[in-house]
């Protein structure tokens, strides 16, 4: 019986830390609406100030002032960040923040291990709380019991300051309505800041708190900001009380789990959130989304099929790529073909995202199952290249059509969440089912036959496939179809009133564009000659956000140019470079700043200002809105 | 005007660094991959070692009279981002072989890439069991002790425990999961009396530590096997004295020897551990302090494990292409087989079988001294007597 209690204690150790810095998660997203990843980077960023602080100042008020000190420090570079980066491009598309906070996650993960070295570094004990305290024959750690004691006290404050302070009933106003805030005259851009630094601060508190406890190293980051996403997702965004009963939840369930299961803590948290959502489409204490104000699709100019010129222009492209086997060598064809499976990829996420407004976190997963597929069929089946290459992206048909339909039942961030949530899943399955899919050592020896085998062979059948899959999608999205997809996207309520099946049309879209991943995921395989898990993995579904956002979510086939762009400097960068991280998050917050609609959709703006300045008088081309 | 600035900023970086290397004649290429984004503390030590021995290599004449170059690439952790690089190094920089990695499925990717191009490939980290038998192909040759070995050399130890009750750690993927289960297989071998009470699969990196240390606790084991490294086993060392885990259980654990692991732990090191590793301060050949003194002299610090593995493999691809005389990877594979040179342990060789060196490791007890973690009564063990019979090793090598 004590072994339990102690257990259910140590899983509230655990979910104190998940709690302080989910909660500043939930705050920023609430109120600035800031899918914010960078919030990891701070976290980790309060583990090492905090490690250098300690350090040097000893004893009881060194350790305790520098855990505050820390976090405060990390706060201002957070202010930092949103006042130099983010109130640019507030006004940009939806999620167009995510790829600001990437970017310059990548680059802080290269900056700790220039400033504090590569080693794991080991922080102090905290003072007065270094030993264990005895309970019926069972330890627990007394820091433990202080982090336990400390969340309900955070929690508490945060509530006092939520509804008892000027500033918290302003916050919470634009937590429910922005908009509405602004138009009775609230200074936004301070009430932004404000909150983003509270949020900074408890995120680098958190990991200030996990020195005694943990070592700070380069990869904290990643560790923590999907978990934290997920127990802000579980207990609702924008909910303080949400994250503490999620992360209280979450961590319980694993300190439990793992007696049972061992291997459950893999992905318990991601199962945990595919049942909530699925059950409680808002998280467990989450409102209904009140309906955007602002539609993406509205805020530009319609949408048109290309112009005789335009496509003669794009034959010409195609053209001038198909003769790259003319002058090219062997690794730059094989580069080339890399690019073209990921503008298929990438496309296809822009078809769900731009055209269907469904952002999906987990693409990953239908790439990974078309190029399992394609494993399972040439080297367990042993069936020849064209039957794989056309039979292996089913598998990702199959895997969109399942988990789609439950996704589709969902909107925004609760729709991205369940897609990754599927997505961890898938990847768990591959990583741990060995003796299917080889775990993590993959599977070996799937390279192509003769007639492909040659770089510029391949490199045609990959650009010829790519050049399908976006001539197709560009029919869809100018079919009735996708007619249909564009209004349920921009009124969900008038598109129903008009006889449009919106969760249908949602789910058709979904398929389609999970299907198209998979051919992706099928050439990606044949290319690579092996299939891992990481071909399912998030930092995958991340790199294809990355590509549509970098080629502007509001055009027709801007992640085509996204995917090019950001594929080759990758690649290019990979192999100039040990710091291509710093480099890489360093161009990608400069394109932010310099096309704050993405690279096309920023050109397209240019041109159309032109066009309408030459053609008719301003006021006419003007933000149109719809009242809902 | 500011955003044309800054589109111009963006286009100079990117410029920056584009100037690539033509080669001169009378030089010898090869390739190296390795995961330096990702892993820094671990591939930086490497990188001076095999630094350290280019510069040896070069001093002496090079390879017949030609000058060797190394040409090294990020991989970033991904087996596909490994096989970019492979590609490039291959097709783009004409390298005469591969060497590198330190992740097992990258080690298998780039060997699965270099049975299928026909390029040579001396694997330098990877500890999976599988590079040199189940997946096992002619092109590909393994320096490191391999997870099969370094568990044949800790059962050794571990067999003449008086403990019966045992429990594991280990992180949940391959490596784990092998690692623990060869252990199991040996050990059970060894000592049928064994009962393995309880094993805790913590997701590697993310070890969620007191809940994992109370319930391998409540299993009230007499012996616990450890797999996990680096951060998690940082987590887990402090919760498991936090908790007194560690106190009167007997520990065998993986690699916990090696200076990357050990000395983060600083004082919170656990004392009596049996672990592989390397214990550089101890070691008293001349093998070994020529290279240390080289090594020190060079870079001011001590080496690492990573930084033995980083100047053998050059040291060794040296030697197999000076015995080649050739850059035919036909060649190669034929000199490298059976080739026996010195290496800061002592002589190794590539077994002709499985082309797996014999480089052994050390096995010690972690001790505390001054508030560092150290390795105490080590021993070097040779990898050849902890490999499986020649029969049992062409069963499970495939036939080519």
């Amino acid at each position: 019986m004590a072994f339990y209690f102690v257990q259910f204690l140590t899983g509230l150790a655990s979910a104190a830390s998940l709690f302080l810095v989910a909660s500043g998660l939930s705050i920023i997203f609430g109120v600035t609406r800031i899918v914010n990843f960078a919030h990891g980077a701070f976290y980790m960023l309060g583990a090492y100030v905090a490690f250098t602080l300690t350090e040097r100042f000893s004893g009881a008020l060194g350790f305790w002032g520098g855990i505050v000190v820390a976090a405060l420090v990390v706060a201002v570079i957070g202010v930092l960040v949103e006042m130099v980066l983010l109130r640019r491009i507030y006004h940009a598309p939806e999620l167009f923040q995510l790829l600001a906070t990437f970017g310059l996650t990548l680059m802080v993960q290269d900056i700790v291990v220039l400033i504090w070295g590569p080693d794991d570094l080991l922080g102090r004990r905290a003072p007065g709380f270094r030993g264990a305290v005895d309970f019926f024959g069972q330890k627990i750690p007394s820091y433990d019991l202080f982090l336990i004691a400390l969340s309900p006290i955070v929690l508490g404050a945060l509530w006092l300051l939520f509804q008892r302070t000027r500033w918290g009933v302003l916050v919470r106003a634009a937590t429910q309505d922005r908009d509405m805030v602004a138009a009775l005259g609230v200074n936004q851009k301070w009430l932004f800041t404000s909150v983003f630094a509270l949020g900074v601060f408890l995120a680098a508190l958190g990991g200030a708190l996990q020195i005694p406890r943990d070592a700070v190293h380069h990869a904290l980051d990643l560790r923590i900001i999907v978990e934290v996403f997920v127990v802000v997702v579980i207990g609702g965004l924008g909910s303080i009380i949400g994250a503490f009963v999620a992360a209280v939840l979450v961590s319980e369930l694993n300190a439990f789990g793992i007696l049972i299961f061992p291997k459950i803590s893999i992905i318990l948290v991601f199962l945990v959130m595919a049942v909530v959502l699925i059950v409680r489409p808002w998280g467990l204490f989450g409102r209904p989304e009140a309906a955007a104000r602002r539609t993406p699709g509205l805020t530009v100019t319609p949408w048109r099929p290309l112009t005789a010129n335009e496509r003669l222009l794009s034959a010409g492209a195609l053209v001038v790529a198909a003769m790259l086997p003319l002058v090219a060598g062997n690794y730059a064809l094989t580069v080339g073909s890399e690019i073209a499976i990921f503008v298929i990829f990438a496309a296809s996420l822009h078809f769900l995202m731009s055209v269907g407004g469904l952002a999906s976190f987990g693409h990953a997963a239908y790439f990974g199952l078309g190029a399992y597929g394609v494993a399972f069929l040439a080297k367990a089946a042993g069936l020849p290249m064209i039957v794989s290459l056309l039979l292996g992206p089913l598998l990702g048909l199959l895997g969109a059509a399942v988990f789609g339909f439950f996704a589709v039942q969902l909107s925004g961030v609760y729709f991205a969440m369940l897609t990754l949530a599927f997505a961890q899943i898938v990847w768990s399955i591959a990583f741990q089912w060995v003796a299917v899919t080889g775990g993590d050592n993959g599977i070996l020896g799937v390279w192509p036959e003769k007639w492909a085998a040659s770089p510029a062979n391949f490199y045609w059948l990959s650009l010829g496939i790519a050049t399908a899959a976006v001539a197709l999608l560009r029919v869809i999205v100018f079919s009735p179809f996708g007619y249909a997809l564009r209004a349920t996207r921009d009124s969900p309520l008038r598109s129903e009133a008009i006889g449009i099946d919106g969760k249908r049309v949602q789910w058709t879209a979904f398929v389609i564009a999970g299907t198209l991943a998979g051919f992706a995921g099928a050439l990606f395989a044949y290319l690579k000659g092996s299939v891992f898990p990481d071909s399912l993995g998030i930092s995958l579904s991340v790199d294809a956000l990355v590509m549509v956002l970098l080629g502007g979510v509001e055009t027709v086939s801007g992640a085509v140019i996204g995917a090019i762009v950001f594929k080759a400097a990758s690649i290019w960068l990979v192999s100039q470079t040990d710091l291509s991280k710093l480099v890489m998050g360093g161009f990608i917050v400069l394109i932010v700043v310099a096309f704050p609609k993405g690279i096309v959709g920023t050109l397209e703006a240019i041109r159309n200002r032109r066009r309408s300045a030459a053609a008719k008088p301003v006021s006419l081309n003007s933000r149109v809105e719809t009242a809902e | 005007m500011r955003r044309r600035h800054l589109l111009g900023a963006g286009l100079a970086i990117a410029v920056t660094g584009m100037a690539g290397g033509a080669m001169a004649q009378g030089e010898i290429k090869i390739g190296e991959i390795n995961s330096y984004s990702l892993l820094p503390a671990f591939t930086e030590p490497y990188r001076k070692g095999w630094q350290l021995a280019l510069e040896e290599v070069n001093a002496a004449g090079g390879i017949n009279g030609k000058k060797l170059v190394v040409i090294s690439k990020d991989d970033g952790g991904k087996p596909a981002d490994a096989t970019t690089a492979a590609n490039e190094l291959v097709s783009s920089e004409n390298v005469v072989m591969l060497t590198g990695t330190f992740l097992s499925n990258i080690g298998l990717a780039v060997s699965d890439f270099a049975n299928q191009k026909k390029v040579f490939f001396l694997a330098a980290e990877p500890l999976t069991d599988a590079i040199t038998w189940s997946k096992g192909n002619r092109y590909t040759f393994r320096l490191r002790p391999s997870n099969y070995m370094q568990a044949a050399m800790l059962v050794e130890e571990a067999a003449k425990l008086p403990a019966k009750r045992w429990a594991t750690i280990a992180p949940n993927y391959e490596y784990g999961q092998s690692a623990v289960a060869v252990f199991k297989k040996l050990m059970s071998e060894k000592r049928p009396d064994i009962q393995w009470v309880d094993e805790q699969w913590p997701p590697q990196g993310k070890i969620d530590a007191g809940p994992v240390v109370q319930a391998v606790a409540a299993a009230n084991p007499e012996a616990i096997l450890n797999v996990t490294f680096g951060a998690d086993l940082i987590k887990l060392v402090r919760e498991g004295n936090t908790r007194g885990l560690f106190k009167n259980r007997a520990v065998v654990s993986f690699l916990t020897g090696e200076p990357e692991y050990l000395d983060p732990l600083k004082e919170e090191t656990p004392e009596g551990w049996i672990v592989t590793g390397y214990p550089w301060y101890d070691i008293k050949t001349p093998d070994h302090d020529k290279f240390l003194k080289a090594y020190q002299a060079k870079f001011n610090d001590y080496p690492r494990l990573g930084s033995i593995v980083g100047y053998q493999t050059i040291k060794a691809a040296a030697a197999i292409l000076a015995k080649a005389n050739s850059t035919d990877p036909e060649k190669l594979i034929a000199a490298a087989q059976g080739l026996t040179m010195p290496s800061p342990f002592g002589e190794i060789t590539f077994r002709k079988i499985d082309h797996q060196s014999t480089l052994g490791a050390y096995v010690g007890r972690t001790a505390l001294k001054d508030g560092k973690g150290v390795m105490v009564n080590s021993v070097y063990r040779k990898g050849a007597d902890y490999l499986p019979s020649d029969a049992e090793v062409e069963k499970m090598r495939p036939k080519q």
